[in-house]
């Protein structure tokens, strides 16, 4: 004896959010349905556990059939075979491209490769995350980059346009695309310490500022990739420590500007000139696709690193990364005073966002 | 040729990639009508081609226009190799016909196929030029409506109730022609689809014809259905109501204004009330008739095995006008019922006097006498001649027969809530027919004769007067007890009563009411032929009896008295056989309180088992107890008295006539009556009684906030929101092998009990919710198979809203009284009623209660009123104006802006789809929707579609085939509605799904027919804001139906 066929078909398709989450993490109709017993629906609904088992195979059913909607959008809201309220479409699209953080931050700025998504199964091991579900999310992934890799005009729009996410999602995914495209190093164990939302804000910066894109939404070629041009001209900013008279004229304009308004003034001063020489370095670096990949690690090797060393609290690090770029637009013979805006705008606040006390 | 059909193809989008070498498609479309097709241009290598075609025009007749579906087929065009179908869009042009439905059809429609589904959608525009012709032979019948409704449409008024129409027409099934061993399946499903189509416009057609003659200009009930027959061909058959109908013209002024600006598709939408009668409407007296298709019954090789019993009177059928019809029941001799028969039917027999409504205008239904139903086992046979159905139709024509002979012997003339179903495997068929023996009021028939056969004429309270016995009651058909009506006391009514109609909305009834069913399975041995049809047709009286004993049961033990809605399904299989019998039991205020169940046990003497039967008692009382609190049934104390009884002892006993017709010759109704029981007393004499009374207990309750019934409406419930939630479920059990028939009998009631739990689970968002016109069908698709598909609304309902509603209500109409316990003590009076509640007497009540009561079912309380001046009363009134006062406080906050309110609550559930370019299409197996007004029926829909997969278990298994397949029948449904211009199906019901699969070859098949009314409806807070604020009402009633 046995139930060979159950179905329950709506006109209004009927989806239980609870269930959809439990679908979406990956969990099995039978662990899904001992979820949902532990969370009590049973003595609230005077159902069974024979009940419970029909309604969560039938939702799964549901999802599985929209799943294929829901890898474009779009179309869900086109397509004629279920009826959903509108509200309950975007409740669907939100949460299927929602991501885990964990998850994120082990294949951010990793190529949206096929050997990549091979080693899902040791990522599901690390995180805890259902291989099922990585699965989705690396899809989810894969599937925005192509669509706006394509693309003109700006990233996040794009994004928002053609997956009709909400705004702070796109611009999540904004930044995984950004950093799939230029690869950028995330894994090492010195970055270990930086949340998603941390390069997620980088992200934003680097997009807003340092792409084609941000000084000209009409170009042929778009957000994801920086703007050449820029990166040859910040290699003009080099002569900031290589002229050492420049060198020294910056450090006395800083402390000048510091002296008595910081505690820890003296750190600054003995370091100016590492600290200065790292991130002219990193700037001049940046024309070759290696190093921009090593743009994170450079950050915190360079600057960061030696910073926390020296116990310097965000006000400190801000202060000191206002009066340093500031101060290099008096500095007489220095001519490159908007490539070192756009890029110091940039450092700083990555900087700030990745300092943590 | 007076039609010309004109069809432009617009665009196609998500088609499937045809080419895997492109990813892409090169589609064209053929458009065929007929013999003749055109095609358009092939759209190069796109998923969305722009056809934008000219406009393709077919001259045609208008019997093809009626018989005819339009096809329309999306090709993929290949250079080097045939041509590969992408999927096919059939539209049935038939509400283009008449002129109050649509106008013309434009949408996105899905592009089907029988294999792979939907694939894609395709956007056509239809329209049709029609010219009349008023040729008095023709063969069409354009004009005629055509409503699946079993109640006179909301926007239309009945003049004239002509009675039944039927029709059946029969081909050879495509499935099992020869040429189908060398098709493909997909070959051979659009084969039979097309024939499907076919029929029923022919079928259709041919019905239209009759309700001409009858000078009838619509059908309402329209019921069709199709058998398949397998080797020996397909039916399709349909019954219906022929009636002058006229459109409601005092529709409030207002409301003209959302329908000029009105948003839907149709864009040369007339003005409302523009609909004087139609062309062929006004066509006067009916001419004399000419012969009809069923007149003559050849004694033919028939494999009844009865007819012998029948032939006499079905071949003198001598057809007269209808005009001069004699009277119908004048005999009043029930048993003689056949004999006279035999000499009235010259007068009688052209017209059956049977209705399939379930919902009547007011003053229509004057008393109800019972449920009469009739089954007949036979044998089916080639079809030879499809153009001479004579065998079908004289089965059904002996089992009509003899339901109005059942009705006769009720007393009664008519049949209303009248309908037939059949049951077939192998070649066994069960052929079934049911419904409500009655007497109608003459006011909206023709046959003048009947009046003067009314014995009831005098108007009674509408309360109770349905209720009041149309048989003699010194002469009663069946052992009955009988009581002075409780609401009239005026005249006699019986403990309890059955019906298969609708509770009539002006009943008084006591509580809520619920679902209530019997469910039974009998084992039988494989047999073939004649000695399987014997066997079946002895199992067939023993399972009735078994499903109307649980019937009676149950109901005493929810403490109520009477059934609607009582529809009884019997199933047959190669080993079995299958019962469910579906109602809605209720509290009817003018019927006696049921008495209780009492389990007597047969042998006496062992005291554990006296202690066994006392606790059985003891929980019976108990639920009894609790089913009243439960449905509210508290009805007022009033003095026993039992008159006029013509039996010395009060018996249990049936209203249900039936027979079968091995033993029609002798008219035989088996007494149901249980033999010298006492009444209610239930006697354990084996096992299986105890058995019997273990399952009446465990039917478990409906969980808190649920209520359930099959029928339209709820009693006790009216607050309903607009949240509305239409579903199907469909579950197939597998048996093991050997099973007895209590295990078998337990095994159908959990999955009957267990789908239902499922559904308030699924539903209980919705709660305070009530699911409504809950229709169970069983069908044994393979031995060891039990299938049972449900079709059910869920409608929520405002529970605190309650007082409040009543409190606006009350202040606007001068009487509202509800059956409710709560609301039955809300007596309305005016505010300062309050003051002078001390000097309230019955005098003053009657002339606030002789205003009518503008909502609500209530009890009548004018003539309640009137003939009550004892102290009783008074005190209750006391009572009354004390809740109502403090009633008064509580909700006079609540009401302070009832309309805006109402607005948010409508544009919540309006869901207007801003962002989207698909319309809301609400569907209901309701014949209305709730806080709406329909303002527009568009036309039928019936629709009629196979499925087949050769990779099931890729498709997700048989549950996910059949999922898909049923979301893309709504999503079909839904967008021939919006073409249509429409934004409902009302009265909508699956009424097959016929589901096979063979999972080791990984194939199934799926059958499903659906069929529906097309409308157009307008929220009520929307057609109250027009009449406030006619500019932004407009904009917004446009803005939700753009969106909807």
């Amino acid at each position: 004896m046995s139930v060979e066929l159950d179905v329950f078909v709506g006109n209004t398709t009927i989806m239980d959010k609870e269930v959809y989450q439990l679908w979406l993490n990956g969990y099995t109709v039978n662990d899904a349905v001992k979820v949902r017993i532990e969370g009590g629906v049973m003595e609230e609904c005077e159902a069974s556990a024979e009940v419970l088992l029909s309604d969560t195979m039938d939702q799964y059913r549901t999802f599985q059939m929209c799943e294929r909607l829901l890898h474009h959008p779009a179309k869900l809201a086109n397509q004629l075979l279920f009826q959903i309220p509108p509200d309950r479409q975007a409740m669907l699209i939100e949460r299927y491209y929602a991501f885990d953080d964990l998850f994120v931050r082990e294949v951010l700025g990793k190529k949206l490769s096929k050997g990549t998504k091979k080693d899902l199964d040791d990522v599901s091991t690390k995180t805890g995350i259902t291989l099922k579900s990585c699965r989705r999310q690396f899809d989810n992934f894969k599937r925005v980059f192509k669509v706006v890799e394509e693309l003109k005009g700006p990233l996040v729009e794009n994004i928002r346009q053609h997956f009709l996410l909400p705004d702070q999602l796109a611009r999540d995914y904004a930044a995984i695309v950004f950093f799939a495209n230029n690869r950028f190093e995330t894994g090492k164990k010195k970055l270990q310490y930086l949340t998603f939302q941390d390069f997620a804000f980088c992200a934003g910066q680097l997009i807003n500022n340092w792409t084609l894109g941000a000084v000209d939404n009409m170009m042929e070629d778009m957000d994801v990739d920086l703007d050449k041009e820029f990166l040859q001209d910040l290699k003009d900013l080099k002569i900031l420590i290589t002229d050492k008279d420049l060198l020294d004229q910056h450090k006395s304009l800083v402390c000048t500007a510091l002296r008595g308004k910081t505690n820890v003034y003296n750190e600054m001063e003995a370091n100016f000139k590492n600290l200065s020489r790292g991130l002219v370095n990193i700037a001049a670096k940046l024309i070759n696709a290696k190093d921009v990949r090593d743009f994170f690690i450079d950050l915190v090797e360079k600057f960061i690193e030696p910073c926390r060393s020296d116990k310097w609290t965000s006000i400190d690090m801000n202060l000191y990364l206002t009066h340093y770029t500031n101060s290099a637009h008096i500095l007489d013979t220095f001519k490159h005073h908007a490539v070192w805006t756009r890029y110091m705008g940039v450092i700083k606040s990555c900087i700030l966002r990745l300092y943590h006390d | 040729m007076p039609g010309k059909l004109k069809a432009k193809i617009v665009a196609g989008r998500h088609l499937p990639v045809m080419d895997r070498a492109s990813d892409l498609t090169d589609a064209f479309v053929e458009v065929k009508f007929g013999n003749t097709t055109f095609k358009t241009d092939v759209y190069p290598k796109s998923l969305n081609p722009q056809w934008n075609s000219e406009w393709f025009k077919f001259e045609v007749d208008d019997e093809d226009l009626q018989d005819e579906p339009l096809q329309i087929t999306v090709l993929d065009h290949d250079t080097y190799s045939a041509n590969d179908a992408i999927g096919k869009v059939y539209i049935d042009i038939d509400p283009l016909l008449c002129s109050e439905a649509a106008t013309v059809i434009s949408g996105w429609l899905p592009i089907y196929d029988t294999i792979h589904g939907i694939r894609g959608e395709i956007n056509v525009l239809v329209k049709v030029d029609l010219f009349n012709d008023l040729n008095r032979f023709r063969q069409s019948s354009c004009g005629v409506k055509f409503f699946c409704t079993t109640s006179i449409p909301r926007c239309y008024r009945a003049i004239m109730v002509h009675g039944f129409v039927e029709e059946l027409v029969v081909n050879e099934d495509p499935e099992y022609q020869w040429i189908d061993r060398i098709r493909t399946p997909r070959a051979s499903n659009e084969a039979r689809q097309r024939l499907i189509f076919l029929m029923s416009g022919e079928l259709q057609r041919k019905i239209g014809l009759k309700v001409l003659e009858m000078g009838g200009n619509a059908v309402v009930g329209y019921l069709q259905c199709f058998d398949l027959e397998g080797e020996s061909g397909l039916v399709v058959r349909a019954i219906g109501t022929a009636c002058t109908l006229e459109k409601i013209s005092t529709f409030p002024a207002t409301a003209t204004h959302p329908s000029n600006s009105s948003p839907s598709k149709d864009m040369k939408e007339p003005v409302f009330g523009e609909e004087a009668p139609g062309v062929p409407l006004s066509s006067g007296p009916p001419t004399p008739l000419r012969a009809q298709t069923f007149s003559s019954f050849s004694p033919s090789k028939s494999y009844s095995r009865q007819s012998s019993s029948s032939d006499t009177e079905l071949s003198l059928t001598p057809k007269t006008g209808m005009g001069s019809g004699g009277s119908a029941g004048k005999d009043a001799g029930p048993l003689k019922a056949l004999l006279k028969q035999q000499t009235q039917s010259a007068l009688e027999q052209r017209e059956y006097p049977f209705f399939t409504l379930t919902v009547f205008p007011p003053g229509f239904l004057l008393h109800v006498g019972g449920v009469v139903s009739a089954r007949s086992v036979k044998l089916l046979d080639r079809i030879h001649n499809p153009d001479e159905p004579e065998t079908r139709d004289a089965w059904w024509e002996e089992i009509r027969q003899e339901i109005k002979s059942h009705a006769k012997s009720l007393g009664c003339h008519a049949v209303v809530g009248y309908s037939e179903s059949t049951s077939i495997c192998e070649e066994v068929c069960i052929l079934s027919a049911s419904g409500t023996a009655a007497i109608l009021s003459s006011r909206f028939m023709q046959d003048g004769p009947l009046d003067t056969e009314l014995r009831f004429e005098e108007v009674v309270s509408p309360g109770c007067g349905f209720c009041h016995i149309p048989y003699d009651e010194l002469n009663i058909p069946f052992p009955a007890q009988l009581t002075y009506c409780y609401c009239c006391r005026r005249y006699k009514v019986p403990d309890v009563l059955f019906t298969t109609i609708d509770l009539p909305t002006e009943a008084s009834v006591t509580g809520k009411g619920c679902l209530i069913q019997a469910r039974l399975c009998r084992t039988k041995k494989k047999a073939q032929g004649e000695v399987n049809a014997t066997a079946i047709s002895n199992l067939l009286p023993f399972l009735e009896y078994e499903l109307h004993t649980q019937l009676m049961n149950k109901l005493k033990l929810r403490g109520m008295n009477a059934l609607f809605g009582l529809r009884i399904q019997i199933s047959v299989g190669e080993t079995m056989l299958l019962g469910l019998a579906s109602a809605t039991g209720v509290y009817l205020t003018a019927l006696p309180s049921p008495g209780g169940i009492q389990i007597v046990g047969k042998t006496p003497s062992d005291i554990t088992y006296e202690q066994h039967i006392s606790n059985m008692q003891k929980k019976i009382n108990d639920t009894i107890t609790k089913n009243k609190e439960l449905y509210e049934i508290n009805p007022p104390e009033v003095v026993e008295e039992i008159i006029g009884s013509p039996i010395p002892e009060p018996r249990q006993r049936s209203r249900l006539f039936r027979s079968h017709s091995e033993s029609s010759d002798d008219v035989s109704e088996i007494d149901l009556s249980h033999g010298k029981k006492d009444a209610f007393v239930l006697e354990i004499d084996d096992t299986d009684a105890v058995e019997d009374i273990h399952a009446l207990l465990t039917d478990s309750p409906t969980p808190a906030g649920f209520y359930s019934c099959n029928t339209e409406i709820m009693p006790g419930i009216q607050n309903w929101t607009s949240a509305i939630q239409m579903f199907t479920s469909v579950r197939v059990f597998r048996l093991n092998a050997n099973l007895t028939n209590q295990g078998l009998n337990k095994i159908f009631s959990d999955l009957c009990e267990n789908l239902l739990k499922s559904l308030y689970f699924k539903l209980r968002s919705m709660v305070p919710c009530c699911l409504c016109h809950l229709n169970f069908t069983v069908a044994i698709p393979e031995d060891e198979l039990i299938q049972v598909a449900v079709t059910a609304v869920a409608l929520s309902f405002d529970k605190e809203q309650t007082l409040e509603n009543g409190k606006q209500s009350g202040e606007k109409t001068p009487i509202k009284a509800i059956t409710e316990n709560d609301e039955q003590l809300q007596f309305n009076l005016e505010l300062n009623a309050e003051t002078s509640s001390s000097s309230i007497s019955p005098k003053g009540l009657s002339e606030v209660g002789s205003h009518p009561s503008a909502r609500a079912p209530s009890v009548d309380y004018s003539s309640f009123a009137d003939r009550c001046s004892s102290w009783i009363e008074q005190l209750k009134l006391k009572a009354h104006t004390i809740r109502r006062g403090s009633v008064k406080t509580t909700s006079s906050m609540e009401k302070a802006s009832p309309l805006p309110e109402g607005r948010s609550r409508s544009l919540r559930s309006n869901r207007s789809y801003s962002g989207s370019s698909v319309a809301v299409v609400k569907m209901t197996p309701l014949s209305f929707i709730p806080g709406a007004k329909i303002i527009k029926y568009l036309g039928i829909i019936n629709m009629f579609f196979i499925r087949e997969t050769s990779s099931l278990r890729e498709e997700g298994g048989v549950s996910g085939f059949l999922h898909t397949f049923i979301a893309e029948v709504f999503a079909m449904v839904r967008a021939h509605v919006a073409a249509l211009g429409g934004n409902a199906v009302v009265s909508y019901s699956m009424k097959e799904c016929v589901f096979m699969e063979n999972p080791n070859k990984n194939q199934a098949q799926c059958l499903i027919n659906v069929s529906g009314d097309a409308v157009i409806f307008v929220r009520e807070s929307e057609l109250e804001l027009t009449s406030v604020q006619p500019q932004s009402a407009t904009t917004q009633t446009s803005n939700g139906g753009e969106g909807t």
